[in-house]
């Protein structure tokens, strides 16, 4: 029988970062253009389509004006839509779709003109721009003046309060990161950056620096999922999807449970097990770095290293190039792109990093990557774990 | 709870939707409002329709108006016109009744706050007859 196990047969992007010529739906189009010539398989095999509302309705960017436009006649579809790790939950409901026969080929699009459309006013802007009356559980917050940075502000704070973690160890984070972004030819921001320099950034919002931060840019970015029998007649290896797992704790950060556990204590084990490996058999790990608490508690969640032990398990210098986890190796979102929702872009670097394409920043022998997804205010969460070779 | 009346509020505003109204209608009272429920006797914030532990229909229940630090943040930097003025400190307060509250935290130097420092809750106006609950050092 043949086998329907899910595989990644195609990756693209769209441009980056700066690119004040394309809206929206066109950064969507342009990375499906890339994933479907990447691979090379007919456009007309795609039957199945997921996407996410980037820009919002207003921005004609939904699942189902998306898969009109780009022409995809699906028999399955998924619009789900929890925030920067959407992608990361798309490729397990796709996976789960292809594995059952609902369709044979998935294409998953994101594309997102935020820093043309918005400005760079968005990443302390948070959400509200004006003094509308605010709706839902946000009316709990939002009036105060919280804005994103503050929300995951909070969390920094009971991390450093309850474990003594120091900005210096968050800021080993943001420097690590900019190493790879110097071998990113078209990352944001390339130039090295020292501990100091984080430091020595404004602060937006006690204890996290603008360095912090992730950077704010344009980009899309597109995948094509499939089964490994369609797979061996394509132009690419083929990535298998070995585990994909999500949960969420809450919505809102002021209901999140504990400020220092996020719902990747929770779906990380559960990926790992589906994929029979653990944290040690990873060889390079993508994840969602909004902020570099963000990076700090997925670590720990994950169980690259202990609870607590975030700060001193980064100092040691793991996520660095060369490292035992060298993380975020396309500069991430703290140097690189980061357009709104950044989780497709760990997935399209966990799969060059499993080709061997990444260039400069290829990690040797890659066999097994991860990626790690955070949406909302660290509040959906979902693993992914990818591997080279055929499961067993 | 302490009510100030201050109809000069420029911010945004809650809406006041379903039972998060009765919230703010209480707060201009000075009244503070958490959820209990009468079947296994969860307590919740903030109000909702449904006990988020079993499902029943939760009560109202006054909270005391007391707590602690559990996390903070020093605003310093906010692109939106209402919240220009910089600093301002925004903590999540434990309750002792149980549940955690999100809020302002004023009359406080910024610099001084600390995770475990004891507050009280009062409430500010937003309109006639609804406010917003802010937490000071008690």
């Amino acid at each position: 029988m043949p086998s329907r196990h899910p595989v990644i047969c195609g990756i693209g992007l769209s441009d980056y970062p700066v690119v004040p010529h394309l809206n929206s739906v066109q950064h969507h189009a342009l990375a499906a253009r890339r994933a479907i010539a990447d691979c090379g398989i007919a456009k007309s095999a795609i039957d199945g389509y997921v996407s996410t509302s980037g820009g919002g309705p207003a921005a004609g960017d939904d699942a189902v004006s998306m898969a009109e436009y780009l022409g995809v006649n699906h028999r399955y579809i998924d619009g789900t839509m929890v925030g920067g790790s959407s992608f990361e939950f798309h490729v397990q409901h796709a996976a789960a779709a292809i594995r059952e026969g609902l369709c044979d080929t998935v294409l998953i699009t994101y594309g997102s003109d935020q820093l043309t459309r918005m400005g760079r006013v968005l990443g302390t802007g948070g959400f509200q721009r004006d003094a509308q009356p605010v709706t839902g559980a946000m009316q709990m917050a939002t009036p105060y003046g919280l804005p994103l940075v503050g929300a995951y502000a909070l969390a920094a704070r009971r991390h450093m309060h309850e474990f003594g973690t120091t900005s210096e160890q968050l800021a080993e984070i943001a420097v690590g990161v900019r190493e790879f972004a110097g071998l990113n030819p078209d990352a944001r921001y390339r130039d090295p950056i020292t501990v100091d320099d984080v430091l020595n950034s404004r602060m937006i919002a006690d204890p996290l620096h603008k360095l912090d931060c992730c950077v704010i840019t344009d980009g899309g970015g597109a995948l094509v999922m499939t089964t490994e029998e369609i797979a061996r007649d394509l132009r690419q290896p083929p990535i298998y999807v070995l585990g994909a797992a999500g949960t969420q704790t809450h919505w809102n950060i002021h209901q999140m449970p504990d400020f220092t556990e996020m719902g990747a204590a929770v779906c990380g084990p559960a990926a790992f097990a589906q994929a029979g490996v653990t944290p040690a058999d990873i060889d390079t790990a993508q994840l969602y770095d909004s902020f570099t608490i963000t990076v700090m508690l997925m670590l720990e969640g994950l169980g690259f290293c202990g609870k607590g032990e975030g700060g001193a398990y980064v100092e040691e210098g793991h996520l660095r190039r060369g490292g035992s986890m060298p993380t975020n190796t396309d500069g991430g979102g703290l140097s690189s792109n980061h357009p709104g929702m950044r989780g497709i872009f760990l997935l399209i670097e966990a799969v060059r990093q499993l080709r061997g394409d990444a260039g400069e920043a290829q990690v040797p022998d890659a066999e097994l990557a991860l990626a790690c997804g955070s949406g909302g205010w660290l509040s959906a969460i979902a693993t992914v774990i990818l591997g080279k070779d055929r499961p067993s | 709870m302490r009510v100030v009346r201050d109809l000069e509020w420029q911010g945004p505003v809650p809406a006041g939707e379903g039972e998060y109204g009765e919230f703010f209608a209480a707060a201009a009272e000075g009244r503070l409002l958490i959820q209990q429920c009468p079947e296994c006797g969860h307590r919740q914030h903030y109000p909702r329709s449904i006990c988020t532990a079993c499902g029943a229909e939760p009560e109202w229940m006054e909270a005391a108006g007391t707590g602690t630090v559990y996390t903070y943040t020093v605003v310093r930097q906010y692109g939106v016109p209402s919240f220009a003025e910089l600093p301002y400190v925004l903590a999540m307060i434990d309750l002792p009744e149980g549940v955690r509250m999100f809020g302002g935290l004023t009359g406080i130097d910024p610099e001084v706050v600390e995770i475990g420092m004891p507050v009280a809750a009062y409430a500010r106006t937003y309109d006639d007859t609804h406010a917003m609950v802010f937490w000071e050092p008690s």
